[in-house]
Formats: C-alpha cells, structure tokens, sequence
C-alpha cells in the first residue's frame, strides 16, 4: 500500500500524532511525508527519523501561517499526482478541515478519528469510536485515495532513530487561500490534553476551599474564580510534577476558572492519557465519555456518592486542598525531583 | 445578513445508546437539537442582533427532526426549512455537505452559514468544511469569537497552541465552539412562535439534486465491553499517608 503521511505542525512544533501514523503507514508498505510551511530542514530531518524514506516539501513563504484553501489545494494536487492508496493525517483542528476539504476535491470519502486501522483482504477497515466512545464502528471508504485521520495517542509512536536520512524532494506549493491570519494568542501550557500521558483535572470542587481569604474589593464571582485559581494552582503543581497536563470539567471553564482548551469531556476534548487524576470533579456522564480510553483513573472527592468513583481505579475520599500537595510532595520524593 | 444555521438532530447526551441486531438504540432517550449546534444557533443570533438580518435554521432529518428545527426558532431563528427525502437513508459527510451546499445556493444571497464543530453521534466534524469547499468559499473552523465589520469577518479560532486570529471577506462558512457564548434558552413568546410555526420540508427534487452515493461505509458496529473498574478507596490517617499509599499504587501500576 502506498500512503502519504501529512505531517501536522504549527510553526515548527510536530503534533506527535503525526509520527504515530508514520509509524502506521510504514507498517502497511511505502510511506512517503509530506509537509508543508516555511523553512523545513529540521522537519524534514525529524520526519527521515521518525521514518519516512521520501519527504515531500512545500516549502514557501506563503505557506508559514496554516490556510485550509491553499494546503488542501496542495495536498490534493500531491495526490493526484502521485496516486497514493492512502493519505494519513493525525487527528488535530488543522487536519479535520484539510482532510473533509481535500476529500471534496478528490471526490472521496474521510475516515475521522480512527483508534483502529488494519488492511484486511486488500481493503482498509477502520476501527472509530461513535457516540464518544458509547459505541465504535468499523467503516469502508470506496473513493481513491481513502483519507484517514488518527486519534493521538492510538497507534505507537515509531523509535526515532538519529541521523537516518532519505530522499527530500520539493513540490510545488498552491499558496492562494482565501482568508488571512491576523495574528495569534497562544497559550502557555506546556502539554496539550490530547497528546498528554498524565492528566491531572480540576472541576468544581477546585473553588471550595473555605480556609482561604480572598484579596479585598472583589464581587462574588470574582471572589469564586480567585478561589478556583488558587484551586487550579495545586492541579498545575501536581500535573508539572508528573510532566502531564492540566485538565478541566465543563463545569470549571463554563465557571470561567479556566480556558476552554483545557476542558475534556463530550463537549470538550477526547482524551486517552495513561492517567488520569480527577480533582473536585463529580463525574456527569459528559465528562465520563471524555476519559473512557483512559487507563488509570484516580478520583480525588469529598463526597463519598460521586459518580467519578465508578470510573476510577483509585478513589480518595477527601480534601483535594489537603490531599493534593501531599500528592505533589509525595511524587517529588519518589520521583526524586 | 443573511445568515443560515446548519443543524442536526440527535439522541440526547445522556441516552444510553447500544449497538442492536446491527443498528444504534437509545432506547427511549429522547431526540434533542445536537448540543453543538446550539452554539451555532446562538452565534447566529448574536450577529443578527449585531447586524441586522435573518437566520434560517435548516436541518436534514426525517420529519421527527422538525422538533430540533422549533427549538433554533424558539431560541430566535426567524425561519426554518427540514430537508428530508427517502433517498437520503444512507448519507455519509459529503453527502450532507452536497446536499447543504445546494440548499444553500437555492435559499440564495447568503452571507455566512454557521455550523457547530461537531455533532454528537457521528462525531467527524467534517461537514462545515466539506460544505464550504464545494461552496468555494471560505472555512473559519472552531470560531470562539466573531466580528463582522461591513463584507468582513473576523474570528479568533481555537487551536491546539491557543486562539488564532484569521479574517475573510462574506460569504464564509463557520463552525463555532463554546466560546462563542452559552446559547440561550428559549422565551416563552418563542416557543409559542414556534410550536405554531408550519416548517416547510424540501425534498431533493426541490433543492434540485439527486442523491449522493455514500462514499464512506459502516460495516460494523460494536458496543465497546464495559469497563469494570472497582474503585479502590485508598484509607490513611493523614493526607500524608494516604498520598504515599497513592503514590505507590499508582507506581506499581506504571503508567509513569
């Protein structure tokens, strides 16, 4: 099988997902790369590394920023000269639009957000989860080439191996798009939920600490957001400890303790981390679905009744204010940080 | 303005759907609006307050999809139109997006369709772009603020690295997150307004298209084995104890 990899990047930064379907499409026979932006050599030399034997390379001035328009226009014009079998993305924002756009030029179908992906009797079945993970489903696409998207953290991510070189060849980039990047604001979280191993959240309960004293001159809700800041604090010191990412309920970024980025759940991010500790967080079957392919599940909760519980393979029944810092103490010594 | 927003309808967030004899159950959870698509409703409304204009909802569905249609004209929509048509049982991403793309080009004069990121049962999130690209014209995707000063539109969308800022001119197509605000609840004079409303329902021959072949297939459907996890409540004394006991627990299982 042939396939192109689209490898998945914002100014540099390599969504690792993207190496996790290299690793998949090499698995299934000949695997090319393809990126796309400005100034690619370290790119190109990472993708060679994480396996890829050909890079192919738009490489222009007028690709810097991400435009849905002119990269779809360049990876279909890319594939409808090398006619691949398969084109492999990873699962982020960017590639959702890329993939349904390229689809629609080359008059095929998208198989989104794939956990599963074997070629059985010539044909590629995939394997997703429907319903937020309340059901899977195994699909077919009869179109030429098929589009695939992986979800993070579903395929194993290949070795990297230093210095292994290949073959870089340029291709011609369509740099017209129709809309125009002003600008970014970029958050300053270290690790994202999606592609996060550890992930320690924070709900609710993360605003209920009654032993602290807020500043003066503060209404309410400012009083309660501070609170939850504070909360949000001890989640972050643990989370960065464990080198994982800070996660949150619906019900703490519609709170407005957190931003939006942070929340998983169903209206959120899917997320499939080795381990997920729930701080303040009762547990609404919304959030549930969110966490379900997670593999640990530690709940920290006062109440006793909390639905978090039926999910979690460890339950702590108390303070999260007291417990979590002795957490964070505890997993530094150990951890010898 | 002349604003269309793209909804769908699906069983609600809490039904307990199951895999039977090879089709989806959600048992007697009832069909609600897609809870993504509300925020599209909403941010249709806040930029027809903003500038004036319409919004019509429209939804493909079957005639029990006129209830999702009632909720968008009870929280403001001025109209609402149902596509339904016994060919379109088997409708994959594209086929929507072709069948919205002609509604929309037979609706005429529209200058942003609003859609939510994604929806609750089939969870692909492709159609707003695949819609927009057969349109021609442009994609702003997980917009979680809108501007619209004259033909041009601003939005700061959110990605993984944070909020990026990216502008066009109308038409364009959106998808909204949360973001963009909680969407209102119905009035009490909307949902008279709207359990009056007569919803006309189109069929293909009256968007003048044929039915698109389905690309993409289900061969299977699997209900995932439930996952029996019993939760070790972790005893001590002290927070200190109980976060060692913890530690080693959650040590041994190396997930670390």
């Amino acid at each position: 099988m042939k396939t192109l990899v689209y490898i998945d990047h914002f100014k540099g930064q390599v969504q690792p997902a993207a190496w996790e379907a290299l690793g998949v499409a090499k698995s299934l026979g000949d695997a090319a790369a393809v990126i796309f932006g400005s100034g690619l050599d370290a790119l190109t030399n990472a993708a060679f590394e994480f396996g890829a034997d050909e890079v192919l390379i738009a490489d222009d001035p007028g690709m810097v920023d991400y435009s849905a328009e002119a990269y779809a226009a360049t990876l279909s014009a890319l594939a409808s000269s090398r006619s691949p079998d398969l084109i492999l993305l990873p699962t982020t924002s960017r590639t959702r639009e890329l993939a349904a756009m390229t689809s629609i030029d080359l008059n095929t179908g998208v198989l989104v957000d794939l956990t599963g992906l074997a070629v059985e009797g010539g044909k590629v079945v995939a394997t997703r989860p429907i319903y937020e993970g309340k059901l899977m489903e195994k699909t077919v696409c009869s179109g030429k080439p098929i589009i695939a998207t992986l979800r993070a953290r579903a395929f194993p991510r290949p070795a990297q191996e230093k210095n292994r070189a290949g073959s870089a060849v340029k291709v011609e980039a369509k740099t017209a798009g129709l809309s125009k990047v002003e600008g970014y604001t970029l958050t300053e979280a270290a690790v994202s939920v999606t592609d996060a191993s550890v992930i320690v959240s924070g709900g609710r309960g993360v605003s209920n600490n009654p032993s602290l004293t807020p500043p003066a001159g503060m209404d309410e809700k400012q009083t309660e957001i501070w609170r939850a800041q504070q909360g949000f604090k001890l989640v972050g010191e643990l989370a960065s400890v464990l080198g994982g990412a800070v996660g949150a309920s619906r019900a703490a970024v519609d709170g407005g303790y957190i931003p939006y980025s942070h929340q998983v759940g169903q209206t959120g991010k899917v997320v499939s981390p080795d381990l997920y500790i729930a701080c303040g967080i009762s547990g609404a079957i919304q959030h549930i679905v969110g966490i379900r392919s997670a593999k640990v599940v530690v709940a920290i909760n006062k109440d006793p009744d909390a639905p978090i519980f039926k999910v979690a393979r460890y339950g702590v029944v108390g303070d999260l204010f007291q417990i979590l810092p002795a957490l964070t103490e505890s997993f530094k010594k150990k951890l010898g940080k | 303005m002349k604003i269309i927003a793209c909804i769908k309808q699906v069983a609600d967030s809490e039904a307990k759907v199951r895999a039977e004899n090879g089709q989806i159950s959600w048992g007697d959870a009832p069909l609600v609006i897609n809870p993504f698509d509300e925020y599209a409703v909403e941010g249709a409304l806040q930029q027809k307050e903003a500038q004036g204009g319409t919004v019509t909802a429209v939804c493909i569905g079957l005639e029990s999809a006129k209830e999702a249609l009632k909720h968008a004209l009870a929280m403001g929509s001025d109209n609402a139109i149902l596509i339904s048509d016994p060919t379109l049982a088997v409708l994959d991403t594209q086929g929507a997006a072709h069948v919205l793309a002609a509604v929309i080009k037979k609706i005429g004069g529209v200058d942003l369709v609003v859609f939510g990121r994604q929806t609750l049962d089939d969870g692909s999130g492709l159609t707003a772009a695949q819609t927009a690209r057969i349109l021609g014209w442009p994609m702003l995707g997980l917009a979680g603020q809108i501007k619209i000063d004259a033909q041009s539109l601003q939005v700061e969308r959110v990605i993984e690295e944070g909020r990026q800022i990216v502008s066009t001119k109308l038409p364009a197509v959106l998808s909204v997150v949360q973001s963009i605000g909680e969407p209102r609840y119905p009035s009490f004079m909307g949902i008279r307004k709207a359990s009056k409303a007569e919803i006309p329902t189109w069929s293909l021959s009256d968007v003048g298209i044929s039915a698109p072949a389905a690309l993409v297939s289900r061969i299977e459907l699997i209900t995932p084995p439930s996952r029996d996890v019993t939760c070790e409540i972790i005893p001590g004394d002290s927070p200190a104890a109980i976060a060692e006991t913890l530690t080693n627990k959650i040590l041994a299982e190396k997930v670390l």
